[in-house]
């Protein structure tokens, strides 16, 4: 779905580090992969590169088989790999819900009944179809994020890219909005790219992508990566708070495994113990 | 509170004056400015009121909303009627002092006033029936036309629509930065006009700042979604002329007959 082939870029000439460097990432269809790292890992810029907004200086990306690069084919990736941004606030342009999940679907130009469908199907798949004619300003921030995720949906794309969705909202917002992207992921199958730095949420997503200064540093399954508490530590980012707790009992002898990142998971190996 | 404040004065609800085309509403509002200023005698302002109170009781618009509108305006209205009272020349009805009061005055300020009035009440029954995205939506399909000329008729809808849907966030923004200010010992309220002019700047240097932070931002997400301006666009809602609109025409039609016939009889 995505594939980045040794993409480096700089934000402008003069700078010496590069804000990716020789990055190889492949995403594969219907994959939900979650990419975390500090500020300034490049893991936004990676996002943008995805949806075209800016060009790898060198390297290349593409999404399903399309070049970001070619401009002609801009419009293709956009609606192919849509992107959801931090702050629900400045992505949504209309002033009526349903107008505004309307308007990616307009942007390209399909006919109004068809227009319609989509937004209905796309406000009941996030659960906000009842609030479909209230002004956005009125709702809460996570209601807001579905609505730009709805807004993304109707476009129908193969692919979320999703720039730090949750980092604005309060915890139930947060809940909203990742019970939202799971569920689009495996009931609709649509390929998820979420960017985030709370690492709870990557416990259930099928792949973890660590980066630092622009590159990859780990990658795997959430249990061989979250396993790697003391590297992690190191770098400065948090595990899930069970795996830490995981990780404390068996320095202090207890035998459990070391791959633990769920209370459900840590509750099965502690039970019999006691 | 800031949060509560609905820009226009749309008033949502269902009557045939709010199904209509907006399309048709803003023509029609612009004749009906005109037909203002077309107007002279006082038998002319009885058609109009006659066609407003027919439109205010089909559209279902309670009146003290049409009251409420005239409140920001009174000072402007008394204003005019002051100046045509005491500064038209005519018959002396009567003076004080170098004050001089004449008939001609008492019935152009009556008639200057008559005329404002009926003017804000007119032009709010199209912003009470009409909600801000209707409003936008059919001035950018009248405006259609002129393209050829160079009007950027979809960009300047664009922009409004921009404009409303951000209000409330800047305002509600404004709201959070005073409060921030004022926890710091700002003070918005006290001192002469140009103190409190010169304390409003620590308020409009973030808000301005955040602003044109939003402007990029919203620039990004709206070319993320395909926007590409307004060629090969279509839009969810199409606007229709219906047999209800057919009936608004019909109305408009006899009222300017009524004007007209009013004229031709007094003139």
């Amino acid at each position: 779905m995505i594939q980045a082939k040794s993409v480096t870029y700089f934000y402008n000439e003069a700078e010496v580090t590069p804000a990716l460097k020789e990055l190889n990432i492949d995403i594969a269809s219907g994959e939900f992969v979650v990419i975390i790292g500090h500020n300034g890992s490049g893991k936004s810029t990676f996002a943008k590169l995805c949806n075209g907004i800016m060009h790898p200086t060198e390297g290349i990306i593409l999404i399903d088989g399309m070049d970001t690069s070619n401009y002609d084919q801009i419009w293709e990736i956009r609606k192919t790999a849509g992107m959801v941004f931090q702050n629900p606030d400045n992505q949504i342009v209309a002033t009526v819900v349903e107008e505004d999940v309307a308007f990616g679907p307009e942007n390209l130009g399909i006919s109004p009944p068809e227009i319609r469908i989509r937004v209905d199907e796309a406000l009941n798949s996030v659960g906000m179809y009842e609030h479909r004619r209230k002004p956005p300003h009125l709702l809460s921030g996570g209601q807001k994020q579905r609505i730009a995720i709805a807004g993304i949906l109707a476009m129908k794309p193969k692919c979320i890219i999703l720039d730090e969705p949750t980092a604005m909202l309060d915890p139930s917002g947060r809940k909203e909005v990742m019970e939202t992207i799971r569920r689009l992921n495996k009931e609709e199958g649509i390929t998820i790219v979420h960017i985030t730095h709370f690492m709870d949420e990557a416990v259930h997503c099928d792949r973890v992508i660590v980066m630092e200064d622009g590159a990859k540093l780990l990658e795997g399954t959430p249990k061989t990566v979250f396993s790697k508490v003391e590297q992690l530590q190191g770098m400065g980012l948090d595990v899930p708070q069970v795996t830490l707790l995981a990780h404390q009992l068996r320095e202090q002898g207890v035998d459990i495994p070391d791959d633990i990142i769920t209370v459900e998971e840590l509750v099965e190996e502690l039970c019999p113990l006691l | 509170m800031l949060r509560d404040i609905t820009v226009g004065q749309y008033l949502p609800l269902s009557s045939p004056v709010h199904r209509m085309d907006p399309r048709f509403k803003l023509v029609a509002s612009m004749l009906y400015i005109v037909s203002l200023f077309f107007i002279n005698s006082f038998i002319g302002y009885g058609v109009v009121l006659a066609f407003l109170a027919l439109t205010i009781a089909v559209s279902k618009i309670p009146y003290k909303y049409l009251l409420r509108g005239l409140k920001p305006v009174l000072m402007i209205i008394i204003f005019a009627f002051g100046i045509n009272v005491f500064l038209t020349p005519g018959t002396e009805l009567f003076r004080f002092g170098i004050i001089k009061i004449t008939n001609e005055g008492v019935r152009q300020a009556f008639f200057m006033a008559s005329r404002l009035i009926l003017l804000i009440i007119g032009t709010s029954m199209l912003t009470l029936t009409t909600s801000p995205i209707e409003l936008t939506d059919g001035l950018e399909r009248l405006l259609n036309p002129f393209k050829k000329l160079g009007l950027p008729a979809h960009e300047l809808a664009m922009m409004m629509t921009i404009a409303l849907r951000f209000i409330p966030t800047l305002l509600e923004e404004t709201d959070k930065i005073m409060k921030a200010q004022m926890a710091r010992g700002a003070d918005f309220e006290s001192g002469n006009l140009i103190k409190r002019a010169k304390s409003l700047i620590p308020l409009l240097v973030p808000l301005f700042i955040s602003a044109f932070r939003r402007a990029d931002e919203l620039a990004m997400a709206m070319e993320a979604r395909c926007y590409r301006g307004g060629e090969n666009r279509t839009r969810m809602k199409v606007l229709q002329f219906t047999h209800l609109d057919l009936i608004g025409v019909f109305v408009f039609i006899l009222y300017w007959g009524g004007l007209i016939a009013v004229r031709m009889w007094t003139a």
